[in-house]
């Protein structure tokens, strides 16, 4: 079983460690998702302020930090893999984190972001960029700034090596607290029967 | 009727000779996980979750189709069988289209709730994404056959308690698939009584109620009990006090 | 008819056939027919014609003579001569033959096969003693050659528990794959109770390659019905079912004229020889189902539902047909019936090993210098079959794997080559018996390929009643596309081995139980080539193309990469 522990003290030391703080560097990162497993996390409310005392958040889309930073101890990703930005950050995460939380099903499914998998991409980008009102001309999806889609959406754990899994579209509160708090004391991440279940 | 004695998980029980193993195994308290089985159609073996291990010989029977039997032994959670039904849900889930969060059957899953009972949280294998079809012809119910697992209750329902006979299988191995008729729509099925007892039991939100939509549907499988202790015994009796199927 | 009528005919069709000078018997079985077979038998009449020979020598067809990658087959016996074996007769050394060999008595030296040849020596013909030797489709060719006086014999003079306990005697095991005594089957259909019984031969032969059942039910179609006819006075049957794989056109033609001719001479139908015994014999066409080679699916089929298995017990011999007490064995088991009671227990015991008696038919094919149908004792060495019977490894090729079972069985290396064929020595190399499929590999095969190939059989083939088989055969042929194609990653191949040994012990029947013995053999055999595959992304066989990268790679690289073309390269998908 992966924990924090394990995983601290199995570690390579590659670069020195920020001597900053002795708080657990907490990361969220959100890939192809709804922001409702983020919204839900907002959710744990006063939750929040207990953890503040013991995290900081070193990277997350409700943080104002560009670049994934390094030496993270817990990194919570909501959404799939869909395109190819979420390919380079879910390689970044992986190499820069201690441990790599699937929150939420699309991480952990594909779930509703891997709905297209059905269609061809093709298909999917002509209906809805170039049929209908409002067509954009053709040409434009493989662009510097728009990131390309892979061709199939895939659950995070098909792309890099996952620890733990919070299932739940979104992951309740309750739920998402008992796996943070388990994962904050170093303990592996075993939720309760009905805090597993799928949807 | 004869009394057999055997051994569950070490602890000495007894039954009724001819008694299923799974409805022993039952009486004692313990949860077994059954998709294809349901109590009151055919035992069909065909999910093979609730293989159980005979201690002789080691080797895995399902507990649905397999008879009680004098001086048996068996474990029924040893750790390759907790295993084994792991990757049995993996390959479930992996087969066809589920999404429970947009799902009729969301929250009220048999396939969901067993994952979750036992801690199934991913899949391992690749995801098959099959190009599958929908009927919603039909003017009271809908099949989606993304979330089908074919344990075929439906047609076995249909079949044995409805006497209908509108469902069956058409196709072989992961290209299976209900049918109604002979692969006409649903809506044109000339056998179908719009008895609803198909919905009623399957187990995931393949088969539900027309304009149900996401956590919607509801499904009573207390009704086939009822339907068939009528039928037997004369009893018109609701097992669950009428209550709304499970949970 | 009685059992004197029948002495009666075989001694006339005896003395019709020593009558003529020379017999000349052209194969008529599947192979040679595709390579030929038809023009060649009309060129040897139309020589025997125009040289105005009708009155000494006659053309007859006949079943399988073995070597048939040699077709079309033409065996020349003349009277007092040793048989002369022809190969790849053409319609032009067909008339040479009639021509020189015939009416010169000058063999044709290039086209001989010589009859010293270790094909022949080696082989040990119990079953296919007819096969090429008599015409098919002549009731009284096969009686000459004591047709149905095996049958006559135990309708006079043995009791159904003695005609069971002679079989149990001889040692003879089932054929059709699993090996299970065939004596014991029988009597516990004997014994079970039920007023109605069934006897069913399962013709329907579903590995891939493999023509055994075919060949038997082409060139000697009465030796099975007669191996019928005893089983059912034995366990107390009054019809068996004869189920034939779709894909056997001649072979369902000529059993139903078999049935036929057998029924108007009082052979089979009511009162068989004139007994209180009756037999009728109906075929069913199967439709193209491997699963339908399974016993309860097959007796599905019989019965009009969907071909499914069923969970076992109630094994067939309980409760089979119509739930009736019913024996299910395989053609060439019962092919081995007739002889046993002939020549008696003990003699069919003196041949094969202590656990394997008599002989068994393998469909040799694959890389060796002659492929064919050969029958060997059982305990013969694969090195003796491919060494001698096959000619050795065909010339600038060198022996990798000998491949039997089929989609259920294994690959055995050269190291194991001094194996001998029985049914428990197979099973302990992780290949099996089977039903007689024999492919030779050599360097050019690639065991993950082999693997996949055979997966793709179990995949298209599952009858999709079980998860394990149904989803497993899937995911597995998945990764071994990965790990063929050079995407997979290290980590599949725990996974595959995983998923090997579930739908192992998980699956409701054979098929799905052994669907993963092609890769688990050759694991165990050639671990070394699929990590060739999966770590270094090389293909040692050089058959695989291996065109993709890992996902782990892509993620690093896919990014770039579509930046670059502007596009996106498809392998995710
Ligand atoms: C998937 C599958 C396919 C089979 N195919 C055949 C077949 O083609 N022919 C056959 O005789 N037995 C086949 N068998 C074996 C039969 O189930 C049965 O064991 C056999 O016919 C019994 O005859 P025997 O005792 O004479 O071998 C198959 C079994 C399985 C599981
Ligand atoms: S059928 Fe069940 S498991 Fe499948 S998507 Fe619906 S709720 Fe989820
Ligand atoms: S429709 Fe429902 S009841 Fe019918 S086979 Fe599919 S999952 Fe089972
Ligand atoms: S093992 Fe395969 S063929 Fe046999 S019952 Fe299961 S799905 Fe059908
Ligand atoms: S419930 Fe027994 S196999 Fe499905």
């Amino acid at each position: 079983m992966t924990t924090l522990a394990t995983k601290r003290t199995g570690r390579k030391a590659d670069k020195a460690e920020p001597a900053v703080s002795s708080k657990i560097r907490l990361a969220t990162a959100w890939l192809g998702g709804c922001s409702g497993c983020h919204m839900s996390f907002l959710d744990l409310d006063e939750k929040l302020i207990d953890l503040a005392e013991v995290v900081d958040l070193v990277y997350s889309p409700i943080a104002d930090v560009k670049e994934f930073p390094d030496h993270v101890d817990v990194t919570l990703v909501e959404g799939a893999v869909a395109n190819v930005d979420h390919l380079e950050l879910a390689e970044q995460i992986r190499q820069r984190s201690k441990l790599v939380v699937s929150f939420g099903d699309c991480a952990v499914t594909g779930n509703v972001t891997s709905l297209r998998n059905k269609f061809p991409l093709e298909d999917l980008l002509t209906k809805v960029y170039h049929e209908g009102p409002g067509a954009v001309p053709r040409g434009g999806e493989y662009d510097k700034i728009v990131p390309a889609l892979i061709p199939r959406v895939l659950p995070l754990h098909q792309v890099i090596e996952v620890d733990a899994f919070i299932p739940g579209c979104p992951p309740d509160p309750e739920r998402i607290w008992a796996a943070v708090s388990a994962l904050l004391a170093g303990e592996p991440v075993v939720l309760p029967e009905k805090m597993r279940m799928f949807g | 009727m004869a009394v057999i004695t055997m051994t569950i998980n070490d602890e000495l029980v007894s039954g009724v000779e001819g008694q299923s193993l799974l409805s022993l195994i039952r009486e004692q308290g313990i949860e077994l996980p059954t998709l294809c089985h349901l109590e009151g159609l055919e035992a069909r073996g065909g999910c093979r979750l609730c293989l159980v291990e005979m201690q002789s010989t080691q080797r895995l029977l399902p507990a649905c189709t397999t008879t009680a039997q004098e001086g048996m032994s068996i474990q029924t959670h040893s750790e390759r069988l907790v295993r084994y039904r792991r990757m049995i849900l993996e390959l479930l889930f992996a087969e066809r289209n589920h999404v429970c969060a947009v799902c009729v059957m969301n929250g009220r899953c048999e396939l969901q709730d067993e994952a979750a009972k036992i801690g199934m949280d991913h899949v391992r294998y690749d995801y098959l994404v099959p190009e599958l079809p929908m009927d919603a012809t039909h003017d009271k119910f809908a099949i989606d056959h993304n979330r089908c697992i074919l344990c075929t209750r439906c047609v076995s329902v249909c079949d044995s308690v409805e006497g209908a006979h509108t469902w069956d299988v058409m196709g072989r191995g992961v290209n299976s698939r209900v049918i109604t008729d002979l692969n006409q729509p649903w809506g044109s099925s000339r056998s179908c009584t719009s008895c609803g007892k198909c919905v009623q039991v399957c187990p995931t939100g393949a088969l539900a109620n027309k304009g149900s939509t996401v956590a919607e549907m509801v499904k009573r499988h207390d009704f086939l009990q009822w339907i068939l202790d009528g039928r037997e015994k004369k009893q018109w009796v609701m097992h669950n006090g009428g209550s709304e199927g499970r949970r | 008819m009685k059992r004197s009528d029948l002495q009666a005919m075989a001694r006339r069709e005896l003395d019709r056939q020593q009558a003529t000078r020379c017999r000349l018997l052209c194969c008529a079985s599947t192979p040679c027919l595709s390579s030929g077979a038809a023009t060649v038998q009309q060129a040897l009449e139309q020589a025997v014609t125009d040289n105005k020979l009708d009155a000494e020598v006659v053309v007859v067809s006949t079943g399988c003579m073995g070597p048939c990658s040699r077709g079309p087959m033409v065996t020349v016996q003349l009277a007092g001569q040793e048989d002369t074996y022809y190969e790849n007769v053409t319609p032009e050394s067909a008339r040479q033959i009639v021509a020189e060999h015939v009416m010169a008595n000058q063999p044709v030296a290039d086209k001989i096969m010589p009859s010293d040849l270790p094909f022949f020596a080696k082989q040990h013909k119990i079953v296919l003693a007819n096969s090429g030797v008599i015409d098919p489709e002549r009731l009284e060719d096969y009686v000459a050659r004591d047709g149905y006086a095996a049958l006559a014999h135990a309708l006079r003079e043995m009791t159904p528990e003695e005609v069971c306990a002679e079989i149990s005697k001889s040692g003879l095991r089932g054929r059709g794959g699993a090996g299970y005594p065939t004596g014991l089957k029988w009597d516990l259909v004997r014994k079970a109770p039920g007023e109605k019984k069934y006897v069913i031969a399962n013709g329907d032969e579903g590995d891939p390659g493999a023509y055994m059942d075919r060949t038997l039910m082409e060139s000697d179609p009465h030796r099975l019905l007669e191996g019928m006819a005893i089983a059912g006075y034995a366990v107390g049957a009054e019809q068996g079912f004869l189920y034939v794989r779709g894909e056997y056109p001649i072979a369902a033609k000529r059993l139903e004229k078999a049935i036929r001719t057998a029924e108007r001479r009082g052979l089979l139908g009511s009162r068989v020889l004139e007994s209180s015994f009756s037999f009728r014999i109906d075929i069913r066409i199967g439709a193209g189902a491997f699963v339908c080679g399974e016993e309860t699916a097959l007796m599905a089929s019989i019965m009009g539902r969907r071909g499914q298995p069923t969970p076992r017990p109630p094994y067939p011999a309980q409760s089979g047909l119509w739930e009736c007490p019913t024996l299910i064995n395989n053609v060439e088991t019962f092919g081995n019936i007739v002889p046993i009671i002939a020549h008696g227990a003990d003699w069919f015991a003196s041949v094969g090993t202590a656990k394997s008696k008599g002989s068994k038919i393998f469909a040799l094919a694959g890389k060796v210098n002659t492929t064919g149908l050969i029958e060997v004792p059982m305990g013969i060495t694969l090195r003796e079959v491919i060494d001698d019977i096959g000619g050795g490894v065909a010339d600038g090729f060198s022996f990798k794997a000998a491949q039997t079972g089929g989609p259920s069985g294994g690959c055995i290396p050269a190291e194991h080559l001094d194996t001998p064929m029985d049914y428990e020595s197979l099973r302990a190399l992780g290949a099996i018996m089977g039903s007689g499929g024999l492919i030779v590999m050599d360097n050019a095969s690639c065991m993950p390929d082999v693997a996949k190939f055979f997966m793709e059989f179990c995949t298209d083939e599952s009858c999709g009643k079980c998860v394990p088989c149904r989803v497993g055969t899937v995911q597995m042929h998945r990764i071994l596309e990965r790990i063929t194609n050079g995407s997979a990653a290290p980590a599949d191949l725990q996974i595959l081995q995983d998923l090997c040994t579930m739908v192992q012990e998980t699956s409701l029947c054979g098929l799905g139980q052994s669907a993963p013995n092609p890769v688990l053999s050759t694991l165990r055999f050639y671990r070394e080539e699929y990590e060739a595959h999966i770590q270094r992304h090389e293909c040692p066989a050089g058959v695989c193309k291996m065109t993709e990268a890992p996902t782990l790679e892509l993620v690093e690289a896919l990014p770039r990469r579509i930046r670059e073309l502007g596009t996106i390269p498809m392998s995710l998908a």
